[in-house]
């Protein structure tokens, strides 16, 4: 969103200013960094609200069938789930340095946090994507394909009830849509990285970075709630 | 965002155009229009499709009162009159309405009103616009695809059991949601960040509070659609059974996620053509809105206080009593804010100088039907009387008149009201006093009938009825007639005025309004220079007549 | 002295009616009050304060007591409001410990009301008079809503849960029952002899309620369990299957001339040889007829989806014997 007011470069000004980041119609570098900056927390707001439709869902199945969900959180691994939260909550203070280094225009910090967050990001998503494959090779998925319920599918011993197949449908629905969200962050921290590559960030203007840290941030903070809730309460 | 991000830092937002040239004659084709990043051609492209898809919701509409127009078979079969009822709603909600108002008039208006440039973020305006476009084709490519039969509520389980294309018009609604969103957080940003020197908020123009209000539902409220209609395509595609009982799902949730955001919604579909009534009212009675800060304050009264009576649509569907008595107890309560307005207007009025121009009666008309369909509303949301009219033609025509004859002709005013400082051209009055004659006639014609047909029994979307029944259909049918006529004409007026409409001068109506002191077409910047504001909006009493036409002396103060 | 109907409202055939009615016209008159007071004062000044040249109009003022005075004064109106039609809600939701159960079940697009004594109708309601009766619905596929204008009761059945509405009937009378929730239509249209095209859908799934005098109710009670009686004496099992054919909705899905619908035609289907949807074929005998409406899905007819709901319960032994009878009368 930044980038929609800062891109006009050499914008034509009414009135003087000749920073060149200023898009022609903003009077002053602050009112456009200010303006940037809302608007992502404005849309922080929706995303939040987005992701609170699932937790409702979740709140209520839960309540209805509270030992299902707990027989079918343990089929998750807490250990990958833990190791995950770990890189989020790094990447997210990562992130945090980047804005840092940013402010006080040290291009290669920034460049260094940035590419250490995306790091992050790949090592969360490749882990993900293991758990994935197990779910999936155990059969404990959402809906028409949850499988686990068959004996070829036991776990030691016993197999899960069929209703967990409720558990899986929200467990991928929640952490799949959070997937997305990581997959967006990167493409913004990515364009970050870019301008500031290109030179584009210095001390006046780091607002690609500040926006993506913030969204970034956003990120981690739907995780942090994902994962007790998931892996951990059941 | 990435996609935003992704088109770099090529070109500026006036691709080097002269800033202070007529925003039509800057910039020459149609990719001149297709990549632009002038808030106002995007308004003028937003209008261009609502109006369109406005006339595909209509033609739906008069085939669904043709076919009951008799009992029994007329022109179409029941799975297809479920279909054509079905797309009917669906287009003129999601496509129509929700859009109408904030994507056309609001783009065009509200950043001239406020002295600014452009809105805080011109690209993602022109991206929302096209999410509109992409979504606007999903829900398109249903249609060709077996349509849906579902009822625009896509109630569950029936929307995860029917064979018709439902996916594709719940993503494409999906779609619609962001291009709304976008387009609310845009104003929300523009409203706080981009107020001309002097603009301070008990300034702004109560069309600017209204929008204000409507993108605050809209960021708040259509997320939750979004993520329910994810929810029930990945159902059909998944079976995920969140829905569904047999996997221990539960089919009511759906309704009350789908209500939590459709009620609000209702209020996204009104506040616009209130905030439209506002300003027409105070023009056209050269008078001060009465209650200014009420009027505001009442705008965002609604979008709060339509956040909690999602459940008065459900008093049937087995909620438990409790939320029941809530959710009908609150209902009473948004009667408050609305009764405010509709109150606050009536009272302007008073000692007014009213010039019955068309839009004036657009905004008179507004008054009328809304009072009407806002009052019936409350007699929805008392418990023991929703029981028997639920379901019924009551509703459907309640929700006609605050929509039709609410939004709608607000809508209608507003075109013609702006329609000068959008094009720069004159439209003919008596013309179009005839057809807002045939609208208004027409329009009651089709729905008052509807009333007494709802409160008597007859349920809603019933392609058969007992032949007791006829007499009313047929009536209602013939209005529809008239209601389609009336469109017609208007539709010829502006088309009249395009291509052989007298040049109109900068302000035509001597309102005191901001935006009409800029140029009408405005330049590409809107302003010459940044206006510095020192005086309300309507201060009417600090001009002469003539002074309204040719500039107030605040004004010429000022700059 | 049946209820009669007003211009607005059906005749209040239900002891809720009275209530129900009285506030809804409380509120209507309110309207009409609020809405000449306000519109009246509007055109009123539109006309009184038209534009006319020379005549300014004057500055707005302020009128904090006005303000208050319309924000707060709707709010007790509304108390009011809310009050009584709650009143109403409640008395609907509790219904006395002596009401008369009748199982409700819903599916697309029929209903099925089964009785005390285990007897079935599925075209008509029939309850007795001044008496409470409790429905107890459920549903086999999608939403539906029971609906009963003249009663002033409205209910859901949803699949999955059970949902109940209660009423009582004050005059023995004839009124009419819909389907209120939207449970969408076939896609085909079955024709009947004079050729004319009949839908079924959420809009058909309507009917009569009969409202009886104690002596027609215990009347009706065994008459569903014994074969009905035609012109004086009882009919014969052929005719009962043809009263069944279409009281039960057969007719909605299976045709008696040849053309095929929903479901096969009965015509010459008795002792024909039924391809299978496995490849092999059966013969149309009792056993297989039998089969056919107990458990629809264990022999699918080729050709055709297995939707056709099992009558398991809902008729009894004699009543399918009777079906046999005239579908074998159909040979
Ligand atoms: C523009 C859209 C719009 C608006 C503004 C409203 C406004 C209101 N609506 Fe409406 N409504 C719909 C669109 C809208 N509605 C739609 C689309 C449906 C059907 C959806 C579907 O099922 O398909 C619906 C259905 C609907 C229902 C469910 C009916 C049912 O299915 O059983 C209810 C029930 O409470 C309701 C209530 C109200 C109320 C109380 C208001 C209030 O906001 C009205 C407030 C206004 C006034 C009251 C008039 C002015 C006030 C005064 C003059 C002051 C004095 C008044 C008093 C003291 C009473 N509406
Ligand atoms: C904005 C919302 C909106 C609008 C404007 C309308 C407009 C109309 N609706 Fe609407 N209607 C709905 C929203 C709307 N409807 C919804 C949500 C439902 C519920 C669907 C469901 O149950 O799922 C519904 C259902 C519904 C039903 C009930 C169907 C049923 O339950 O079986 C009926 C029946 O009479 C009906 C009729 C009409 C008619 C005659 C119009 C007329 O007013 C239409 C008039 C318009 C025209 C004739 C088009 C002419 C246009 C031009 C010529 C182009 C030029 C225009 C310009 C330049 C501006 N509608
Ligand atoms: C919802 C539609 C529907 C209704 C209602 C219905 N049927 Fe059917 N019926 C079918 C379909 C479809 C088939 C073919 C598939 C199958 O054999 O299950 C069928 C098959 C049959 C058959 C076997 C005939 C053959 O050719 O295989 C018999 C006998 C039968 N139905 C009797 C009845 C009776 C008796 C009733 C009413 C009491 C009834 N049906 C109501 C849809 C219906
Ligand atoms: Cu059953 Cu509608
Ligand atoms: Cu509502």
């Amino acid at each position: 969103m930044s980038t929609a007011s800062t891109e006009a470069t050499h914008g034509h000004d009414a009135h003087g200013g000749h920073d060149p980041f200023l898009a022609h119609h903003f009077d002053t570098p602050a009112q456009q960094f200010d303006s940037a900056k809302f608007g992502m927390w404005v849309f922080i707001c929706t995303e939040i609200l987005m992701f609170g439709g699932l937790f409702v869902a979740y709140g209520i199945f839960r309540n209805q069938e509270v030992e299902i969900f707990h027989l079918a959180h343990e089929r998750l691994d807490k250990v990958m789930g833990a190791i995950n939260t770990i890189v989020l909550l790094f990447s997210s203070l990562t992130a945090a340095m980047a804005v840092r280094q940013a402010q006080v225009g040290d291009r290669k910090g920034t460049d260094r946090a940035l590419i250490i967050t995306l790091l992050c990001a790949c090592v969360f998503l490749v882990i993900k994507f293991f758990e994935y494959k197990h779910k999936f090779h155990d059969g404990l998925l959402p809906g028409h394909f949850f499988t686990a319920h068959l004996p070829e599918h036991a776990h030691n011993g016993h197999v899960l009830p069929y209703r967990a197949s409720m558990f899986f449908a929200l467990y991928f629905m929640m952490t799949g849509l959070h997937g997305v969200h990581v997959l967006i962050g990167m493409g913004v921290l990515t364009y970050a990285l870019v301008r500031n590559r290109r030179g584009g960030i210095n001390k006046e203007y780091f607002t690609p970075v500040e926006i993506g840290a913030l969204y970034w941030h956003l990120v981690d903070l739907v995780w942090i709630y994902l994962f007790p809730l998931l892996y951990l309460v059941g | 965002m990435a996609t935003e991000a992704a088109h770099g830092t090529e070109h500026d937002a006036h691709g080097g155009l002269d800033p202070n040239e007529n925003y039509l004659k800057a910039g020459k084709g149609v990719m001149s229009w297709l990549v632009t990043l002038d808030h106002k051609r995007i308004g003028v492209m937003y209008l261009i499709s609502i109006i369109l898809a406005f006339f595909l919701g209509g033609v739906m509409a008069l085939l669904v009162r043709l076919e009951l127009l008799s009992p029994g078979r007329t022109i179409m079969d029941a799975a297809t009159y479920n279909r054509v009822f079905t797309l009917h709603g669906a287009i003129m909600v999601f496509l129509f309405i929700i859009p109408s108002v904030p994507g056309a008039l609001g783009n065009f208006i509200l950043p001239v009103m406020l002295g600014a440039k452009d809105v805080a973020f011109p690209r993602l305006n022109l991206l929302s616009f096209y999410i509109y476009v992409i979504g606007a084709i999903f829900c398109l490519f249903s249609i060709i695809s077996g349509a849906v039969d579902t009822g625009w509520t896509f109630y569950t389980p029936y929307s995860t059991s029917t064979a018709s294309s439902v996916v594709s018009m719940t993503l494409g609604v999906f779609i619609l949601g962001f291009s709304s969103i976008l387009t609310g957080l845009n104003f929300i940003v523009t409203v706080h960040k981009l107020r001309a020197p002097g603009m301070h908020w008990r300034r702004l123009p109560l069309f600017i509070w209204g929008i204000y209000a409507t993108s605050i539902i809209q960021v708040l409220a259509t997320p939750v659609l979004a993520i329910t209609l994810l929810l029930l395509a990945m159902e059909r595609v998944l079976g995920l059974g969140i829905f569904n009982p047999a996997l221990g799902g539960d089919p009511v949730l759906f309704q009350h996620f789908f209500w939590f955001y459709s009620h609000p919604a209702v209020y996204i579909m009104i506040v616009p053509g209130m905030a439209i009534v506002s300003e027409l009212i105070a023009t056209f009675s050269r008078r001060a809105v009465f209650g200014y800060f009420a009027i505001a304050m009442s705008s965002l009264g609604l979008a709060l206080l339509g956040f909690l009576v999602w459940g008065h649509h459900m008093f049937t569907s087995g909620q438990s009593e409790f939320a029941t008595m809530v959710f009908s107890a609150l209902t009473m309560l948004v009667a408050i804010p609305s009764g405010v307005k509709v109150f606050n207007w009536t009272a302007t009025l008073y000692k007014g100088s009213i010039w019955l121009t068309t839009p004036m009666l657009y905004a008179l008309s507004f008054l009328v039907l809304f009072t009407i369909g806002g009052l019936t509303g409350v007699f929805l949301g008392i418990l023991s009387i929703d029981i028997h009219l639920h379901d019924t033609y009551f509703v459907v025509a309640h929700f006609h008149y605050v929509m039709m004859g609410g939004t709608v002709m607000a809508f209608l005013g507003g075109l013609l009201y702006w329609w000068p400082k959008i094009t720069g051209k004159l439209y003919n009055e008596t013309l179009a006093k005839i057809s807002w004659g045939f609208i208004f006639v027409g329009f009651n014609a089709v729905f008052l009938i509807q009333w007494v047909l709802g409160s008597r029994g007859r349920p809603r979307r019933y392609y058969d009825y007992l032949p007791e029944f006829r007499p009313y259909h047929a009536f209602s049918t013939v209005g529809s007639w008239i209601l389609f006529v009336g469109f017609i004409i208007y539709a010829y007026v502006l088309v009249k005025s395009l291509t052989s409409g007298e040049k109109s001068p900068r302000n035509p109506w001597g309102s005191a309004g901001f935006e009409w002191q800029s140029d009408s077409p405005p330049v590409l910047q809107n302003f010459a220079e940044v206006p510095t504001i020192t005086r309300g909006p309507y201060d009417y009493h600090l001009a002469t007549e003539e002074e309204l036409y040719d500039g107030f002396p605040e004004d010429r103060k000022a700059s | 002295m049946n209820p009669q109907s007003s211009v607005q409202l059906p005749g209040q055939w239900s002891t809720f009616a009275g209530q129900v009615d009285w506030v809804y016209y409380f509120i209507y008159w309110v309207s009409v009050v609020l809405f000449v007071g306000i519109i009246g004062t509007a055109l009123y000044f539109v006309w009184k304060y038209r534009r006319q040249p020379g005549v300014k109009a004057e500055p707005t003022g302020h009128n904090l007591v006005m303000e208050i005075a319309w924000t707060v004064s709707p709010l007790i109106l509304l108390a009011f409001l809310f009050h009584w039609g709650f009143q109403g809600y409640v008395r609907m939701t509790v219904p006395p410990a002596d009401a008369l159960d009748i199982r409700v079940r819903a599916r697309k697009w029929a209903w099925d009301f089964e009785y005390p004594n285990g007897g079935h109708t599925a075209d008509r309601l029939v309850v007795p008079v001044n008496r409470p009766v409790r429905l107890v619905m459920s549903s086999e596929d999608v939403l539906h809503a029971m609906f009963i204008p003249a009663f002033r009761v409205k209910r859901d059945a949803v699949p999955g849960m059970y949902s109940t509405l209660w009423f009582q009937a004050v005059a023995p009378g004839t009124v009419h029952y819909y389907c209120a929730e939207y449970c969408g239509a076939a896609d085909t249209a079955s024709t009947d002899a004079q050729g004319h095209q009949t839908f079924t859908g959420h809009f058909s799934m309507n009917g009569p309620v009969e409202i009886v005098d104690n002596a027609r109710w215990s009347a009706f009670l065994d008459e569903i369990l014994r074969p009905p009686t035609v012109d004086g004496h009882e009919a014969t099992a052929e005719q009962w299957g043809q009263i069944l054919y279409t009281s039960n909705q057969c007719n909605t899905c299976h045709s008696v001339n040849g053309s095929a619908m929903t479901g096969p035609t009965w015509q010459h289907l008795f002792g024909s040889q039924v391809p299978l949807q496995d490849g092999t074929s059966v013969e149309a005998d009792e056993n297989y007829i039998r089969r056919s409406i107990l458990q629809p899905a264990v022999q699918v007819h080729r050709g055709f989806n297995p939707v056709m709901p099992s009558f398991q319960g809902t008729l009894n032994d004699r009543q399918v014997d009777a079906l046999i009878a005239y579908i074998r009368s159909l040979r």
